[in-house]
């Protein structure tokens, strides 16, 4: 084991890995992220390294684990080097073919290439699909690219680089002037200035300080911090040393979600590598500086992504939040002064102290810096992760890298920051994606999460999808979210069911501003947002539900029935015997007929169909 | 499984103090796939954390239950990507299937059904997960051949 103890001996052990590497290499990487992981990527794995043993080609072919690259939608993804091919949605079965044919004989296999659904165009090349190229790849550049369980990658992609220089070359306030002079906010949501939090925590006294790293990722539909901490932990575990050295903290904590086991895992390895090779632990780098990490796993509360409820769960208490001030910085962690960045912000620390502050600026907009990553999810083409400048336009986010509406379906609205954040709709589709101009549409840039959705979705469900989500999260301290967010919920559902009435609109409104104004925490501050951006800009909907009593979308179960076409329906009894309530009767061989009374609108039968017999009204 | 106080005190010995409390209930969670009421005692005694705080951690936090659960946990996303694609109806054919709501357990303690707010593989929605196994692209059609799947393999182990 080589423990680096000085910049020389670091910048040497990279040498020799770089050296020691063949970039003509047959490699084959291997997605091994949650998400094609979910679609049999292990299983792909496998077969793969079996199946080069058996052809005698396993010391040749090196089969590389990696972890997720973004394109979620077509995997589980597979490149092959050094040409970079790139095979999308592999099989099992496709294993033997991709050795035989293309590591054997150099050949291309068709049929696992990717096409591009307008243009018909074949793109064999990793770098030359228009998801990636349209993309300006900063924090996410090695994911995919590298084995996150093994430090020595990282390393030879100049990792911890900006860790030395930090430690021999940079004063602590001169590291925190380049954060702040790179104009870098934070990622997690709010968007304060990252070198301000940091400048403050430095300031305030204290024997003991802490930092954190807030990777408890609620919002439903936001993989990113996952996806980092999966394919490329280093780059979280080397911001926070840099951090830590700049604040002067001896202790760090991540706070990650349980339902994120694979992240855990390589983050666990990638602190336990970081500490063999001494660049985490005590004397750092041989510096002198001290600083050491500590996992914390949540335990399934989405309160406990604001910041204070967060530190309260890791003193092992309930995730309640608590006034502010005073902020972390002055009383956080047990009471000493805390630093707490998202995982997305502490990624972008080595990046920044390697590349300067200026190259960092010098994408983006006057206010927001750098790059963003979202997910793009929903009634999208290619679901998945991209990171782009600051300031694109939502109109090129979707149509241009996410590849548009899929079904010839039409755009209605984005749903952007999650349970927090507002939808935009299509008339606002040129909007720059930055925090001002984001928020002055009702919605926020938030953790990144995007959720596009079609014609086909329901406005005043989605926001009483989210109200449910967010009432049933609410943590319960504070009177205005709890009951505020309650009695809004009660009024969407009444709405949903075809039950609304005159003046709920405005109700919904009224107390949407009021929990907004008078909730302790950010929580109860943004949770209103969703319902208050759907009626800002459909009210229509919400009018149709409660004076016509149509849902225009066909969603709402309460304004909705099924009915079976006769002339379609052959009669094979599928949906009668399927269905959970017994609504459905007629002989076999005869159309079959719903009582509408009796049924639920679970819309099994619908789904089960094989005759497209089964509409809604 | 029985509750076993001896590895109990083991697991309170080896995270230390009362900041570690959530991390040992944790450990217990996993263990018996629910908090055994004299396991929070012990916790309450040897921690010297009061009763009532253990409790109201326990009874917070989505991931503890203090009824049994079963011997598999199906969780089906409802996060917002899996939502607009069809989660509902996925559920609701679990729900119908198996005869229990989510958040319960079968009587014969084979199935617990829960939700959860995204998984974060949205690409595959609707998604379900079976222990630890992911499905994604989830149908009503689809949850019939994975409970099969399910009761097989819990034949094999009994």
């Amino acid at each position: 084991m080589t423990e680096l103890r000085s910049p020389q001996v670091l910048a040497d052990y990279r040498h020799s890995i770089q050296t020691a590497a063949d970039p003509q290499q047959r490699r084959i990487r291997v997605c091994d992220g949650t998400g094609c992981r979910a679609l049999g990527s292990r299983k792909v794995l496998a077969r793969l390294r079996e199946t080069l043993q058996q052809a005698g080609l396993a010391d040749q072919v090196e089969v590389m684990p990696t972890g997720c690259p973004g394109f979620c939608e077509l995997g589980p993804l597979i490149t092959i080097d050094p040409e970079q091919v790139a095979y999308n949605r592999v099989s099992v079965d496709d294993v033997p073919a991709i050795v035989a044919e293309t590591i054997v004989q150099g050949e291309i296999i068709d049929r696992l290439v990717f096409v591009d659904p307008v243009t018909g165009q074949t793109i064999i090349h990793d770098n030359e699909l228009p998801f990636y190229t349209k993309q300006m790849r900063r924090v996410l550049e090695l994911n995919g690219r590298i084995d996150p369980t093994r430090i020595e990658d990282y390393i030879a992609h100049r990792g911890y680089a900006a860790l030395s220089k930090v430690l021999y070359e940079m004063t602590p306030e001169q590291v925190i002037q380049e954060v702040k002079q790179s104009g870098l906010r934070g990622r997690g949501g709010a968007g304060f200035s990252t070198g301000m939090k940091w400048h403050f925590c430095r300031q305030y006294p204290g024997d003991v300080k802490y930092i954190i790293c807030n990777a408890d990722e609620g919002d439903p539909g936001a993989f990113m911090d996952r996806s980092i901490l999966e394919g490329n932990p280093h780059s979280v575990v080397e911001g926070m040393i840099v951090g830590a050295y700049a604040m002067g903290a001896t202790q760090g904590y991540v706070y990650i979600r349980n339902e994120y086991p694979l992240a855990v895992q390589n983050l666990k390895v990638a602190l336990q590598q970081a500490r063999e090779k001494g660049l985490l632990g005590s004397n750092i780098l041989g510096s002198g500086f001290d600083f050491d990490i500590e996992i914390r796993v949540g335990s399934g509360a989405f309160v406990c992504g604001e910041e204070t409820a967060l530190m309260a769960s890791i003193e092992g208490k309930i995730g309640e939040p608590r006034p502010r001030p005073p902020y972390p910085a002055q009383s956080g962690l047990w009471g000493k002064p805390t630093n707490i960045n998202n995982v997305k912000t502490w990624s972008n620390i080595p990046l920044i102290m390697r590349n300067g502050a200026d190259w960092f600026a010098s994408v983006g907009t006057e206010e927001s810096k750098g790059t963003m990553i979202f997910s793009l999810v929903g009634n999208i083409r290619n679901t998945g992760l991209v990171e782009v400048p600051m300031g694109i336009s939502l109109r090129e986010l979707i149509y241009d890298v996410g590849g548009g509406i899929p079904g010839g379906k039409e755009f209605k609205a984005a749903q952007i920051g999650g349970p927090s954040g507002g939808c935009i709709p299509k008339e606002h589709l040129d909007v720059s994606v930055d925090y001002e101009s984001l928020t002055a549409l009702g919605a926020i840039v938030g953790s990144g999460g995007l959720v596009v959705t079609d014609e086909d979705t329901c406005m005043v469900d989605l926001a009483r999808y989210f109200l449910k989500f967010t009432q049933e999260e609410s943590c319960g301290k504070c009177v205005p979210c709890r009951i505020g967010t309650r009695a809004m919920l009660q009024t969407l559902e009444r709405i949903c069911a075809g039950q609304g009435r005159k003046g709920d609109i405005e109700t919904l409104i009224e107390l949407g501003q009021e929990v907004k104004r008078s909730s302790l925490c950010a929580l109860g501050g943004t949770v209103p947002n969703p319902v208050l951006t759907t009626i800002r800009y459909f009210r229509d909907e919400y009018e149709a539900h409660i004076y016509d009593k149509k849902c225009p979308a066909k969603v709402c179960k309460g304004l909705i029935t099924y009915e079976i076409v006769a002339q379609l329906c052959t009669g094979c009894m599928v949906c009668a015997r399927n269905c959970p309530v017994g609504a459905i009767a007629g002989e076999k061989g005869q159309p079959h007929v719903i009582n509408p009374d009796v049924c639920s609108r679970c819309g099994v039968c619908q789904s089960l169909c094989k005759f497209d017999a089964i509409v809604v009204h | 499984m029985d509750f076993e106080p001896s590895e109990l005190e083991e697991t309170i010995e080896r995270n230390g103090t009362g900041d570690s409390l959530i991390s040992v209930l944790e450990e217990v969670q996993a263990q018996y796939r629910y908090l055994p009421r004299e396991a929070m005692i012990l916790v309450s005694e040897r921690m010297g954390v009061p009763l009532s705080q253990v409790y109201s951690v326990a009874t917070f936090y989505n991931a503890f239950s203090l009824v049994p659960r079963g011997r598999h946990t199906i969780h089906v996303c409802t996060g917002t990507a899996c939502h607009v694609r069809g989660a509902v109806q996925v559920l609701s054919r679990l729900e119908s299937r198996l005869g229990i709501r989510a958040g319960e357990t079968t009587r014969d303690r084979q199935f617990t059904l829960e939700t959860v707010n995204c998984l974060g593989c949205c690409a595959l929605g609707p998604v379900v997960v079976l222990d630890d196994e992911y499905e994604g692209q989830m149908t009503p059609k689809k949850v019939d051949a994975l409970l099969k799947r399910a009761m097989h393999r819990s034949g094999g182990e009994q």
